[in-house]
């Protein structure tokens, strides 16, 4: 039998290129840790007293919440969603946590509630995206809008959590090693917490199904669906996820400074939006790493650190140079992504 | 075979789109151990009646058994969970992923700790040896594959669970002689041992060659269900389009022309293609000539229209009019050739229903004299009035939107459209689908005049006797391809073009 189809296409006999692709999709986040490296080595250089341990502490204390929202922002992203809604969840979540402390509340009582305010707003995201259709960017633009407006409702004036609150404990620094001096290393239950956040978020983004379609719905979200994977539950998921992690974020920071505001958080969705994608998540979905964004937060975190320690650069300044380090990022995205297309 | 049931039956299975009956009470049976093909035109139904029985569209009416129980899906997980697994034309696999994850994607080993990368990767890597892909290491990322091969292993997947039915929707158009071979090596053995298979193929040789039994489905109706060694080519076309094959002999042509008069040549096609889409094809277009394009839906014949046109860009060959070649890579590029081309498409790539008549009519002269130069409101009334008149547009009435005008009219306002550039080649893509009798024959009478004048025309038709009547040459496509061209004469028949199509490849 002779086919009818006989124009030359390449064969099938093609040698497997093993790894070369997987470096490539790597490239941002390998690029993200040399900055950061790079932050370390040059503060040292410049103004010392990088590479001690009671800064080391500091940054990770200070980075915490947003290494936290970054997590919850990965999912997302990774689905080729957004969720614009984490910075005001967090003033709504922490202005109700500490309303219910001051009530004089259980702690135990107050944490758990605190944090399912948040999983609230992302179950609503989740909804108004899967099951309307609204777009990712609009759905959680009202929904930031929403709970900016509620947090506004509950006070206009800053609300302070009582110094003999438990709530405190959670920002309770425990000794690790005790250096010379104040030079220890230092952690808090938050640090703990986020730690554990990070190495859930990596195990079930690399080992569970439901992590695997994560990444198969930012690769191709209508081929998922038709591999039959649950593709409707899993962005439900990724956003209750997103909005409980902020819901937990409000938690660790509210510990830490133990003031609530109706203007707490603003911007800083966009923060872990900037940590996501320094960290090497392609804004489009389907690639990136947990620990990539981690790595971003700690970036901004540092850069904060070595702004401060310098003293001559105005604060204003930060955010230009958080522009343009996500600027270098996003243009480094378009090149891995052209250099493919080029390879496919 | 005899004996068994089937696996999966519908009946009476109706799937409405909003304005169209997609299916109308359509019913296919499959048996385990046999590949079942359906057949059918573009547009006849086949993809509906796949994405019915999966549960990707909703079925308003009819009967789903799944091994003897009445079963309705709500979507491919759930197919896939009774044992119906699907493969589509476009590779629906994700390419962030590497090659063992996408086959094992929802069927990964787990354990304790979660998935196990090195078993489900051995397993993928296993699946894909049965597949004769040994060669391919899961880990690999997809996007390092061709189309050809990614199709395999979405194949590979779907064998990956326990599959029961496996349907393959069109899996072929993208693989080439040898893959096609691999391919339904591995159709034969799943086939051997018990699957039931639904193939869906545009490509005759292919269909004789795997299948055991054919549902022929046409308009969204089911025509009927065949043995394949029972119906033979000529008759399973005649059954696709709809034509019975005694009634197409004695057509007359319409036109009485001396054949062997010297044509004067308007245009001539060089290894002209497009990857995927249509082969290199040599053509001549001749002034005062139609060159009717003959062919199955999916042919081919709309496509290479498409690129004589400048309405899709060509990768190969050269297109040259009076012997200087030239690039058509817009309409617009072809227009200022005097190239005019009405899609198939009328409602969406001809008429712009909410303007008037008047507004659809002047659009072409328009554009081609530029957007500054206004055609005034005289010059618009004057056209307008020379082309109702001379293709009896009714209503006569200018001003009335033309999506209230019926599909006939609104097809004689696209065609006065083109004809009020002064074109002298005119490409009419199925200008008689779906228009009544009496419009039909006052557009091929328009046709013939225009041909007459020295216009060349290509005439596009699913209706064969149509092309036979009004074509001084015939092109015939078939798989992408011109198989042959005819020059029209008291031998050239629509059986005989349906026998052209229908001849295996001389190898």
């Amino acid at each position: 039998m002779s086919t009818t189809l006989t124009r030359p296409r390449p064969t099938a006999a093609q040698p497997a290129r093993r790894g070369r692709g997987s470096l490539l999709d790597a490239l941002p986040t390998i690029a993200s840790v040399a900055i950061l490296l790079l932050m370390f080595v040059y503060g040292e250089a410049a103004y010392g007293k990088i590479f001690q341990y009671n800064t080391i502490s500091n940054l990770f204390i200070n980075s915490s919440y947003l290494i936290i929202l970054a997590v919850g922002m990965t999912f997302v992203i990774l689905t080729g969603g957004i969720d614009l809604s984490v910075g005001s969840v967090i003033a709504v979540s922490s202005l109700t946590g500490v309303f219910m402390a001051n009530a004089g509340l259980p702690v135990v009582i107050v944490i758990p509630v605190t944090i399912l305010v948040g999983s609230l707003f992302g179950l609503m995201s989740g909804v108004l995206v899967q099951y309307f259709n609204v777009q990712p960017f609009i759905a959680t633009l009202a929904m930031m809008f929403l709970a900016r407006g509620i947090a506004s409702i509950m006070a206009t004036t800053p609300v302070r959590l009582d110094d003999d609150s438990s709530f405190r404990s959670l920002s309770e620094p425990i000794k690790l090693i005790d250096g010379p001096k104040t030079n220890d290393l230092v952690v808090t239950p938050s640090v703990i917490i986020m730690i554990l956040v990070v190495v859930a978020a990596v195990l079930v983004l690399k080992r569970t199904r439901f992590g695997r379609t994560v990444y198969a719905i930012g690769g191709a979200e209508n081929s998922a669906g038709l591999m039959g994977l649950p593709v409707a539950r899993t962005k439900l998921w990724v956003y209750l996820i997103s909005g409980t992690l902020a819901g937990l974020a409000a938690v660790v920071y509210t510990s830490r400074t133990g003031i609530a505001q109706n203007v707490t958080g603003v911007g800083w969705e966009l923060d872990a939006i900037a940590a996501v994608v320094i960290g090497g998540t392609m804004l489009t979905g389907g690639y990136g790493f947990v620990l990539g964004s981690v790595v971003g937060a700690l970036v901004i975190g540092m850069m904060t650190l070595l702004i401060t320690r310098d003293g001559t650069v105005p604060p204003e300044a930060t955010t230009i140079i958080t522009g343009g380090i996500l600027l270098v990022f996003v243009l480094l995205q378009r090149v891995v992504l052209l250099r493919k297309k080029k390879k496919a | 075979m005899a004996g068994k049931e089937p696996v999966v039956e519908m009946t009476g299975i109706t799937v409405e789109f909003p304005g169209v009956r997609a299916l109308d009470s359509v019913g296919l049976r499959l048996w385990p151990g046999e590949v079942h093909t359906i057949m059918g035109e573009n547009g006849a139904g086949k993809s509906t009646l796949i994405k019915a029985l999966t549960g990707v569209y909703k079925v308003d009416a009819g009967e789903i058994t799944v091994a003897g129980e009445s079963t309705r899906f709500t979507g491919p997980g759930d197919a896939q969970r009774s044992g119906i697994s699907t493969v589509y034309q476009e590779v629906n696999l994700c390419e962030n992923l590497s090659i063992g994850e996408n086959v094992m994607l929802g069927n990964e080993t787990r354990g304790a700790f979660g998935i196990r990368w090195a078993k489900t990767h051995d397993r993928a890597r296993l699946v894909l040896q049965e597949l004769g892909l040994g060669h391919l290491d899961p880990r690999a990322p997809l996007s390092s594959l061709s189309l050809a091969v990614q199709q395999l292993v979405a194949i590979a997947r779907s064998i990956v669970s326990n599959t029961r039915v496996l349907i393959l929707d069109e899996p072929t158009s993208s693989l080439d002689a040898n893959e096609v071979e691999v391919l339904f090596g591995v159709m034969r053995t799943l086939r051997d041992k018990g699957v039931a298979i639904l193939f869906v193929s545009h490509f005759l040789d292919q269909v004789y060659a795997i299948s055991d039994r054919l549902t022929v489905l046409r308009n969204g109706q089911f025509v009927g269900e065949y043995l394949t060694h029972e119906i033979n080519r000529s008759e399973l076309i005649a059954q696709m389009i709809g034509k019975d094959l005694s009634s197409l002999k004695g057509m007359e042509h319409a036109r009485e022309l001396d054949q062997n008069a010297p044509r004067e040549e308007f245009a001539r096609l060089d290894g002209v293609g497009a990857k995927g889409i249509i082969e290199p094809t040599t053509l001549t277009l001749n002034k005062g000539e139609v060159l009717g394009f003959a062919g199955l839906l999916g042919s081919g014949r709309t496509e290479l229209a498409r690129l004589i046109t400048g309405a899709d860009r060509a990768d190969t060959g050269t297109i040259s009019i009076g012997g200087k070649p030239v690039r058509l890579r817009t309409p617009d590029a072809a227009i200022a050739q005097r190239i005019a081309f009405t899609s198939e498409n009328r409602r969406d790539e001809g008429i712009i229903g909410d303007l008037s008549v008047r507004e659809n009519l002047v659009l072409a002269v328009q554009a081609k004299r530029g957007w500054l130069r206004r055609v005034s409101r005289k010059e618009a009334d004057a056209l307008v009035e020379t082309y109702i008149k001379r293709l009896n547009v009714r209503p006569a009435d200018p001003d009335r939107p033309i999506k209230n005008l019926s599909g006939g009219n609104q097809q004689k306002v696209v065609l006065g459209r083109w004809l009020a550039t002064e074109p002298e080649l005119l490409v009419l893509d199925e200008p008689t689908r779906g228009i009544d009798v009496g419009a039909k024959s006052e557009i091929s009478e328009v046709i013939l005049e225009l041909a007459g004048k020295g216009l060349s025309v290509v005439f596009i038709s699913s209706e064969l006797e149509e092309v036979v009547r009004l074509s001084d040459r015939i092109a015939v496509l078939r798989d992408h391809r011109l198989i042959a061209e005819l020059v029209n004469g008291p031998d050239v028949d629509v059986e005989s073009i349906v026998k052209t199509i229908a001849e295996e490849e001389a190898a």
